[in-house]
């Protein structure tokens, strides 16, 4: 007998196809958020499939902040000529030089923040109408919050008292001029869904999420990647690490977890028994009990 | 939680479920013990919401925290909007739709219930049934969620009474027995103890039905799809127009109903043309047959003029066409429902106006009652409409098909999302 049920993996995904499709039919002129981590790589992939045998009706585009991983730009470079999309990239530099914002300073400073305006400046230059985001509902309390479709007023703020209902698969993309949406395909993955999936369809991946060596510090309990930028304290000397990472940042605030997995099938192993959230070593989210939410509301990701 | 290590998330199952109650009946307390019991909170965010719970002076670890997770909710010890959480076991992965219980913010339960395969409605012990139980009861109903989960919470405040469960239960069974619900079920917890959530009580030994986590991990998902009548809404027409594929023209979309095979004689409405499927594409292939809900595209063996918004059906088997539909709504916006006033409606994958023509009847959530005589109808009532749209809409019965019975309304001045519609 036949079974007509799907099972997760494939319910998500088919819901992830047509959230984007979506995207591109009620759209004009909508951009993939591309960060180099593993959302958005999945992301990426969903798109691919969405519209095969036609190629992704949009554009890509990253926010450097220019404290990527040197990983993570070459891995970028490849998968675009992979996946055949056409790459946009704006720094955070240029807006430093423009005086748009200021570098945070001291030992615990981030370009996180600086981000946002970037990104806003980008969507206004370029016109965009919807940014497709890897933001998953599991990984911060804010984020649970989120639409697939949320809407954003011309600053680009988040109101998240005020959001539209969301019901049955009708999505409701009508705005105004100036306005925008943050639409995200994968809200309903968690993590283990990520990379189960990641391994069901064999999709390549950054080397950083597997184990490898490399010199590190430690800061409040935090495993911080070494490079020139990085501000240190005296008594913070690096120190040669086996370590990996489960989400991949901006190199002044994404923690390495130490771990010799480097296979897929290891790394689900390790997020099964791990009893921390991938955020947890985020220093970023680690400011104030409700980081994420401010930022989130003047137009983060 | 290492079972999900191996190969056995290949056959996992997806169940959403929504969570309702009144103020203060323990909602997010008991999502929050679900989560933690069955391990799905991180070490971080236990030690978090520690250190919030301390911070505020209260005596037990506030598991509420876990899901009230704006500045504004924290502060008022309450849930403003749905929050979605995720939990799995070796058998199912979970997502719930945390919906509040305040009377301002019924729209998000009609939300968090538009996609659930199950509900659980709280009833605090001490107080028994509640104007929010019926009127969360009927829009589980209305909403067709398949399976109502009555948890009759805060057990611990009644001394773990049999006679209190027992009269809370007639009562519900009563009001039940008056809506069209396929399956009821109920159960005494205390959410804040951890009774009959994972793991069973010692203190109610009267009580041998299931636990709450075991009955979500068994009970049967009778496929809340439509696998008989054949529904393609046209989402998106793909069209490489590369030299390896210079002809291709697929029809991109999600089932809604029915399964579709290669080789299906389909109608395409409203051209009323008529074809049959070719094949039915997904990434890298082709498949030999889909139903709902899977993403696909179906190319046609003839060249036929079809675009966004159109419907693929079998010409033996044809959706209700018309401009004037009959619909259950509930409104969601402050602005009240204007009699003759113009809105416009999505359906499946077309965007049409429509003009309401007549409000018919509120209905008290109370009572079930019809109010002919009130045509008010504003944030949170349901009422019975008609509108007129623009073009045809290719439709089900809501009872039959939740997605092609299913339709929002949307505010032309403000582009808000107004009212959620059930066609009857």
């Amino acid at each position: 007998m036949q079974s007509y049920n799907l099972t997760h993996l494939k319910e998500l995904e088919s819901e992830s196809i047509f959230i984007i499709r979506e995207v591109a039919a009620q759209f004009e002129n909508p951009v993939l958020l591309f960060s180099g981590g593993k959302d958005s790589i999945c992301c990426l992939h969903l798109a691919q499939k969405a519209f095969f045998p036609a190629k992704i009706p949009f554009p890509i585009m990253h926010i450097d902040t220019g404290h990527n991983f040197p990983e993570t730009i070459k891995f970028r470079d490849e998968i675009v000529k992979d996946y055949q999309v056409r790459l946009i990239v704006r720094f955070v530099q240029e807006s430093i030089d423009k005086g748009r914002v200021a570098e945070e300073k001291g030992f615990d400073a981030s370009r996180i923040r600086l981000q946002t305006t970037t990104l806003l400046d980008a969507i206004e230059e370029l016109q965009f109408d919807a940014c497709i985001g890897g933001a998953r509902r599991d990984e911060e309390k804010a984020r649970a919050k989120e639409r697939f479709f949320s809407h954003r007023d011309d600053f680009g703020q988040w109101d998240p008292k005020n959001q539209r209902p969301e019901l049955w698969n009708l999505f409701n993309g009508r705005k105004r001029m100036g306005e925008h949406f943050r639409t995200f395909p994968i809200s309903n993955w968690t993590e283990m869904d990520v990379w189960q999936y990641i391994l069901c369809e064999n999709i390549e991946m950054p080397s950083l999420y597997f184990s490898h060596k490399r010199k590190c510090i430690k800061r409040s309990g935090m495993i911080l990647a070494d490079f020139e930028h990085l501000p240190k304290r005296e008594i913070e000397i690096p120190e040669e690490m086996t370590v990996r990472f489960r989400t991949i940042g901006d190199m002044t605030s994404t923690g390495a977890v130490e771990s010799v997995a480097n296979s897929m099938e290891d790394i689900i192993k390790e997020v099964a028994a791990t009893r921390t959230t991938e955020r947890g070593g985020r220093a970023d989210d680690k400011r104030s009990e409700t980081s994420m939410e401010d930022r989130k509301k003047e137009g983060y990701f | 939680m290492s079972e999900f290590a191996g190969n056995g998330y290949l056959d996992m199952e997806l169940l959403r479920f929504t969570t309702a109650g009144s103020v203060d009946d323990g909602k997010s307390t008991l999502i929050g013990r679900l989560l933690f019991d069955s391990k799905a909170v991180f070490q971080d965010q236990m030690e978090a919401i520690e250190r919030a719970s301390i911070q505020k002076g209260e005596e037990h670890v506030n598991l509420a925290l876990l899901t009230d997770g704006l500045r504004a909710e924290r502060e008022q010890g309450i849930t403003i909007d749905v929050a979605y959480r995720y939990f799995a076991t070796p058998k199912r992965k979970f997502i719930i739709a945390d919906t509040p219980g305040h009377i301002q913010y019924t729209r998000n339960m009609v939300t968090g219930a538009s996609t659930a395969n199950l509900a659980i409605i709280l009833v605090d012990a001490r107080n028994g049934i509640m104007e929010q139980t019926c009127r969360h009861t009927f829009i589980a109903t209305l909403l067709q969620i398949p399976h109502i989960v009555y948890c009759v919470n805060k057990m611990d405040l009644v001394d773990y009474k049999e006679e209190r469960f027992l009269e809370i239960k007639k009562g519900l069974k009563n009001f039940s027995s008056k809506l069209d619900v396929k399956d009821v079920r109920f159960m005494p917890i205390s959410a804040l103890h951890g009774d009959n959530v994972v793991m069973r009580s010692k203190k109610m030994d009267w009580y041998d039905g299931p636990t709450l986590l075991y009955l979500l991990d068994n009970i049967h998902i009778a496929s809340d799809h439509n696998l008989v009548d054949c529904r393609f809404p046209v989402q998106y027409v793909i069209r490489p127009q590369s030299k390896e594929h210079h002809d291709y023209r697929g029809y991109a979309g999600r089932i809604a109903g029915g399964i579709f095979k290669p080789g299906d004689k389909v109608m395409v409405l409203p051209s009323g043309f008529t074809s049959s499927i070719k094949a039915i594409d997904v990434f890298g292939g082709s498949i030999e047959e889909a139903f709902p809900p899977m993403s696909v595209t179906i190319t046609l063996e003839d060249d036929i003029d079809i675009s966004r918004g159109d419907m693929i059906v079998r010409e033996n088997n044809m959706p209700q066409t018309g401009q004037d539909i009959d619909l259950m709504i509930c409104w969601l916006s402050k602005q009240k429902l204007a009699e003759r006033g113009k809105y416009t409606l999505r359906h499946t994958t077309k965007e049409v106006r429509c003009l309401v023509k007549e409000i018919k009847y509120k209905v008290d959530v109370n009572t079930l009652h019809r109010m002919e005589d009130d045509k008010g109808i504003g944030m949170n009532d349901i009422a019975r409409i008609s509108v007129r749209t623009t073009a045809p809409l290719f439709h089900d019965k809501y009872t039959r098909n939740r997605t092609t019975g299913s339709v929002i309304l949307i505010d032309e001045a403000t582009n808000e999302t107004v009212g959620a519609g059930m066609i009857k």
